[in-house]
């Protein structure tokens, strides 16, 4: 238990210090590769929850493909970093008074009320040999299949949409086409001149080989 | 906790320190003789010889290679991001190591047992691409930005239809578990996997070339292009470290086919009567090499053999070809699978 606990504290202290130099940190490839740590050590501690399925698939969706595209556009990104901090000391005091509402909120809702942690027991360990991915895909695929469906539905309409907006039609367009690539072969692209072979009589033999060379080809 | 658990403990963390080394060793060993292996096979392909001069018949060539890289200085260019320029090498060949982990390389013969094997191996593949882009963007060159922006594009492309192509065979097995795919296709050779999920082999092996920047696949480095891409501004250890991990990564990738599509440690012929008989002595992870080490030479064939591809032409292979093909094998494999006829059974 006390191995748990140390893991626990050392991925949440990770988590915590990870996050907040994510909005801290100056320049903004770094703070995408903090964003990455910070993912890294929620899998660790989703893992500690048993749950991980979940855990693995974090790492996969999000540090494997979502932060990647994401550091690629940053990367490419010429930012003023001067400008970006300007008005920072003016709105200071509207932004604290947010973050503690925001936090008030939240803190409220996790300790009291219907979603404290006195309403939940806490679950019972399972065995080494419980498998998480069976057990999540048959609940998706029955009891909860039409939220599934729908959140599946979202997602498709939102990959028509970004294709949609960013699609300028087929006008403008230089892509090869692959079928007319492959068409191509020895028969329409060489032509093959059979010449007498002979040697010319020049004085400068230095400048003969290359226009034979020329020649034959 | 008490002074028994303590001792426990300390035994539990030994053994298991002690079964990394001995993944471990032999890897970077393999790795090196991976490097003679293919310079040997590739110069006899192109009717040269390789090398042959350090040692009888250049067998000490790995050795003195490794003696070089060691001693060379390591550079840090001007303007380069020093804290993720030295990071960049150990993060390419942190995940490459620790996939390892979860590889069964006989019954029972392995690491880490875990339910979630083939996800593991996923997620660490993906992590490994991080080295690849941070090393590009920390030396502060064109080159090598040009060759991480090359790779990261390539890796998720590839890695969609890689995962596809996972499903399939864990369709197949019922299980994530690796040891548990190699059990699932005890039988024979009939059972193994490559006859049912024929088409995500396919799709699964050349995505393994892909994401190890392998030739023809290899536009992250493209030495013709970009010089040497992502670490072209890498020498000596750290040099070494990307190419150790990158080879690393082409052995795991031909392991984890033997493993997946071809039956792991099983013996082919298994259920064959006196053939059975006769090899039953070869011990599993015998097989399991040899198996191995046939997709390892392939991977040194193909780059004996294709011509770099051309980006688009990489691009339009993973999304337009590799992708669909899986789609629509995927509900093949269902469909076989409920209605259990042959050779899904």
């Amino acid at each position: 238990m006390t191995f748990q606990l140390i893991v626990f504290y050392s991925f949440a202290a990770w988590l915590i210090f990870s996050a907040l130099m994510v909005i801290t940190s100056k320049n903004s490839v770094k703070a995408a590769l903090f964003l990455v740590l910070t993912f890294a050590s929620a899998a660790a501690i989703w893992l500690l929850l048993e749950a991980e399925f979940l855990a693995l698939s974090l790492i996969v969706v999000y540090v494997g493909a979502v932060m990647v595209l994401l550091l690629f556009v940053v990367m490419m990104l010429d930012i003023d970093y001067a400008a970006l901090r300007q008005g920072f000391v003016n709105k200071l005091p509207i932004a604290i008074v947010t973050s503690l509402a925001f936090f008030g909120l939240l803190y409220y809702f996790i300790t009291h009320g219907e979603f404290g942690p006195q309403n939940y027991a806490n679950p019972a360990p399972k065995g080494a040999d419980y498998s998480n991915i069976k057990e999540l895909g048959r609940i998706l695929y029955t009891d909860y299949f039409i939220a599934f469906e729908t959140a599946a539905v979202i997602l498709l309409v939102a990959i028509i949409a970004a294709i949609a907006l960013t699609f300028r039609g087929r006008k403008h367009r230089k892509a090869q086409v692959i079928s007319k690539q492959l068409e191509a072969n020895k028969k329409n692209r060489l032509k093959i001149v059979s010449m007498e072979a002979s040697i010319e009589e020049t004085e400068n033999s230095g400048e003969q080989e290359p226009s034979t060379a020329e020649e034959k080809s | 906790m008490s002074d028994i658990d303590l001792v426990e403990w300390g035994i539990t963390l030994f053994w298991i320190l002690a079964k990394i080394v001995m993944i471990i060793l032999p890897l970077v060993l393999a790795v090196a003789y991976a490097t003679y292996a293919e310079r040997k096979l590739i110069g006899y392909m192109q009717m040269r010889v390789g090398p042959n001069r350090v040692g009888p018949k250049g067998w000490l060539q790995p050795i003195a290679d490794t003696v070089k890289l060691i001693m060379k200085e390591i550079v840090l260019p001007q303007g380069a991001s020093k804290v993720l320029f030295i990071i960049a090498p150990i993060l390419f060949i942190g995940p490459s190591f620790a996939a390892w982990a979860v590889v069964p390389f006989d019954a029972g013969l392995v690491l880490a047992d875990i339910n979630l094997g083939l996800l593991y191996i996923l997620a660490m593949t993906s992590i490994g691409v991080y080295g690849v882009i941070i090393a590009g963007w920390a030396s502060n060159s064109k080159y090598a930005f040009l060759g991480a922006m090359r790779s990261a594009a390539q890796i998720v492309s590839y890695e969609l239809a890689m995962g596809f192509a996972l499903v399939g065979v864990l369709m197949c097995a019922q299980s994530t578990n690796l040891g548990d795919i190699v059990m699932a296709q005890s039988g024979g050779i009939h059972q193994w996997y490559w006859i049912p999920l024929f088409p995500l082999l396919v799709v699964y092996w050349i995505s393994g070339v892909a994401e190890t920047n392998r030739a023809p696949f290899d536009m992250a480095e493209g030495e013709s292009e970009i010089v040497a891409g992502f670490h072209v501004e890498y020498g000596g250890m750290a040099f070494s470290l990307f190419f150790l991990a990158e080879y690393a990564n082409m052995i795991l990738v031909s392991f984890l086919t033997a493993i997946m599509f071809f039956g792991g440690w099983l013996s082919p012929f298994e259920g064959m009567g006196v053939l059975d008989e006769i090899t039953s002595w070869i011990p599993g992870t015998l097989w399991l090499l040899i198996k191995a080490s046939v997709f390892l030479f392939m991977l040194f064939w193909l780059r004996a053999t294709f011509p770099r591809f051309r980006y688009d032409q990489i691009m339009r292979l993973g999304w337009k070809i590799f992708i669909p093909v899986t789609l629509v094998w995927l509900p093949v494999v269902a469909i076989g699978i409920k209605l259990g006829f042959w050779p899904f059974t």
